[in-house]
């Protein structure tokens, strides 16, 4: 009775499923779908190094330090970096007091409520806040960028397809597009962005738009891009120096131990305790004399 | 337990003595994992990952409750507390991945027992009671997985608990009603994430309960082995402690070198980047996919696209659900007598073409749902449910099985007897008259 519904229900769901394969072919081979636009001209993350790439990866300090000049010169004019706390910038070598003046500085102000009325104000940053938003909330962000909301960095290098290296892409990867591409008003084309029209304006226009200190590398559009979108990594994965320094000695161990595992093993299954244990196999009584009589059978046994 | 020879439980110690008459605790860890037990000597290392199913859920156990110490389920600060987990929390970052990865790897493991229990015919009398209990297990730990992945509110989280609760949207009448029961309101929001989040935590909970009772039920007939033939004497049986304690300790130590390698370096190649966007109920990602251990259902659950009597989408939600609920009715779709595979030369080839099926189907889930993926899995679950339904039962009738071993010492001792032997004959080593 199982079997004959089953077999009813079987081919309930086999022909319901081959109907939708039938239109489904129907309709592909009728009007074979069309490349879309995007499917022509967008392009995958270009190929880039990091040195925080591969398992024994870390932190370029000197890198991490320049991409964050790069932020705060240029990107954090309309970009917010919420999850980022201004104390966890020690991580890139600033020291304490590097790091107060740094906070106190920041052009942007932290909001707060005057001690004697209550009413709302701003303060100067301190170390243990994140970074203050450029704008006071989403309607005054999209106000000010004709309607697109600047997104948060902080994940940005997690939250894409590609990680740095798609931000590295996005930011030199503006250009002119191809003939008969039309450009909807306000966007910028830029192949490596999803829908290829972005609303970001190129933010690195110029080689030398920042200046690095010396014995930095000339600060080309190039540099920049590979140094902010390094500096992105670290924001979104603080502690992924760690984490590949932590799983190296974890992983020799527990090669080890496994290792161990396998020799207790063996040695339990065919060690010469282990017929104290149980006579198994070979080793029970029935088979021994089997073997014992095939030998004498053969003349080898004495 | 199971067998008469079974070895007693002889405390040592005069304090274990003690403790075992009032309450007999040690014996029945003696009886259920430990020397007391006796279990097939010729299990091969597709047996290892039971055990590893039950490490992975007891690590979920532990780096969740931590994980909950410091997660805020509240719609506004649900994604930024996990960011101060990953941040401010020390080794938070260890925890969540763990946790995050844990469950790929609780999935991977689970998905090879079951196919073990699908190849060597585990689901047979008299172990029909232990394949449900078991596929109870897997349907909890699908709800679990599902309602955890939705806790970090990101952009996935809050789309897949739409689209999942909008399944039941699909039936009849009370589909809506359901949907908005389900989530608490017409949309995932506050109510959503709060009542997902104590289920989250009750659940693998109940899920250690239903081990339990699978367990339970395994010890009645005692465990399978890949000649499917029933033990018979003590000499096809070896205590479960040490010899399967031994041979687990180590699978558990290459499963916890994967788990590893995935943690520390890998740590996201399993997730989806549009997850580390927070929720925003105004903006629909271009692909809304769930995790890998979800596709082949997922894509049986889109394969339905031209209503067929019934409308589409209610095909593609009764096919999603029927493709786990028909896995109850296995025992009795497949009437053969042999339990084992490799006695079966026709069900191997249809089974081994089945894996390959079930593969397509998790390759086209993750895909968007767009040409050629929509035909290829069409056609693939056409065959998912030819093979349970329409294969196994004719199969079971019409098969002509390869002869049975007589008992289980015998087909071992047929290995070691072809390869020994012969090398003692050779007079290679002399007889030691």
């Amino acid at each position: 009775m199982v079997r004959f519904l089953g077999f009813l229900v079987g081919l309930g769901f086999v022909g319901a499923v081959l109907w939708s394969l039938l239109w489904g072919v129907v309709a592909y081979v009728g009007s074979p779908p069309e490349q879309t636009a995007e499917q022509r001209l967008h392009l995958e993350p270009r190929e880039i190094s990091y040195s925080f790439d591969g398992p024994f990866g870390t932190f370029d300090r000197q890198q991490l330090q320049r991409g964050f000049q790069v932020f705060k010169e240029v990107c954090s004019a309309c970009h917010s970096l919420n999850q980022v706390a201004f104390r966890d910038l020690r991580q890139l070598g600033y020291s304490e007091a590097e790091v107060r003046a740094i906070a106190d500085q920041w052009q942007i102000q932290v909001p707060s409520i005057n001690p004697d009325t209550g009413e709302p104000a701003t303060r100067k940053a301190i170390p243990a806040d994140h970074f203050p938003s450029p704008y006071a909330n989403e309607t005054a962000a999209r106000q000010a960028n004709n309607n697109a909301l600047p997104p948060d960095l902080s994940l940005m290098a997690k939250a894409r397809e590609g990680g740095p290296a798609y931000i590295y892409s996005i930011l030199t990867g503006f250009q002119n597009p191809p003939p008969g591409y039309q450009v909807p008003p306000n966007l910028h084309y830029n192949p490596y962005f999803a829908n290829l029209n972005i609303a970001m304006p190129p933010p690195l226009t110029a080689d030398g738009q920042v200046s690095y200190g010396p014995g930095n590398p000339r600060p080309t559009r190039d540099q920049m891009a590979r140094d902010v979108s390094a500096f992105l990594m670290w924001t979104a994965e603080p502690n992924l120096q760690t984490r590949h320094m932590m799983g190296i000695p974890l992983l020799i161990f527990l090669t080890i131990a496994t290792i161990l595992a396998y020799m207790a093993y063996q040695n339990i299954w065919h060690g010469p305790t282990s017929r104290r244990v149980r006579a198994t196999g070979a080793l029970d009584p029935e088979n021994m004399a089997k073997n014992e009589a095939a030998e004498r059978e053969a003349g080898v046994a004495g | 337990m199971s067998f008469p020879w079974a070895e007693e439980y002889k405390p040592k110690h005069p304090l274990m003595r003690w403790f075992d008459d009032r309450l007999p605790l040690p014996r029945l860890v003696y009886n259920s994992v430990g020397g007391g037990y006796p279990v097939p000597r010729n299990l091969n290392y597709a047996w290892n990952f039971g055990v590893l199913a039950g490490m992975a859920l007891t690590l979920q156990i532990v780096t969740g409750i931590v994980l909950a110490m410091h997660y805020n389920s509240n719609a506004d600060t649900a994604f930024n507390s996990v960011e101060h987990i990953m941040r401010d929390v020390n080794q938070g970052w260890f925890l969540r991945y763990a946790h995050s990865n844990g469950a790929s790897f609780f999935f991977l493991v689970t998905y090879i027992h079951i196919f073990r229990g699908l190849y060597y015919g585990s689901y047979k009398a008299p172990r029909e009671m232990v394949w449900m209990l078991g596929l109870v297990i897997f349907l909890l730990m699908m709800a679990t997985a599902f309602m955890g992945y939705v806790l970090p509110w990101g952009q996935m989280s809050f789309w897949a608990a739409k689209v999942i609760t909008g399944l039941f949207s699909a039936i009849p009448l009370v589909g809506d009603p359901i949907q908005h029961w389900l989530l608490g309101g017409f949309a995932p929001d506050q109510p959503t994430l709060t009542r997902f989040f104590s289920l989250h935590y009750l659940l693998p909970f109940v899920i250690a309960g239903v081990i339990i009772l699978h367990i339970w039920a395994l010890h009645i007939p005692g465990s399978g082995n890949p000649t499917g033939v029933d033990v018979k004497s003590p000499q096809d049986t070896v205590p479960f402690h040490p010899y399967y304690t031994a041979k687990d300790g180590f699978g558990a130590g290459l499963g916890l070198i994967l788990l590893t390698i995935l943690i520390f370096y890998l740590p996201n190649y399993l997730g989806h980047p549009v997850n580390y966007v927070a929720a925003n109920p105004l903006s629909t990602p271009a692909h809304i996919v769930p995790e890998w251990y979800f596709w082949p259902f997922y894509a049986i659950l889109r394969a339905f696209t031209s209503d067929f009597i019934l409308p589409a989408k209610l095909w593609g939600v009764l096919a999603m659900f029927s493709s786990i609920l028909l896995l109850f009715f296995l025992p009795w779709l497949d009437k053969s007598p042999v339990r084992s595979g490799s006695y079966r030369p026709t069900f191997r080839i249809f089974f081994w073409i089945w894996i390959f099926d079930v593969l397509v189907l998790g390759w086209c889930g993750g895909k968007p749902a767009e040409e050629p993926f929509v035909m290829i899995s069409e056609l693939a679950t056409a065959y998912y449910f030819a093979f349970f339904l329409i294969i196994l039962p004719i199969l079971s009738i019409v098969e002509r099985t390869k002869p049975l071993p007589n008992s289980i010492s015998e087909s071992v001792l047929h290995g070691e007897a072809a390869e020994a032997a012969p090398a003692d004959l050779t007079g290679a080593t002399p007889a030691q008259a």
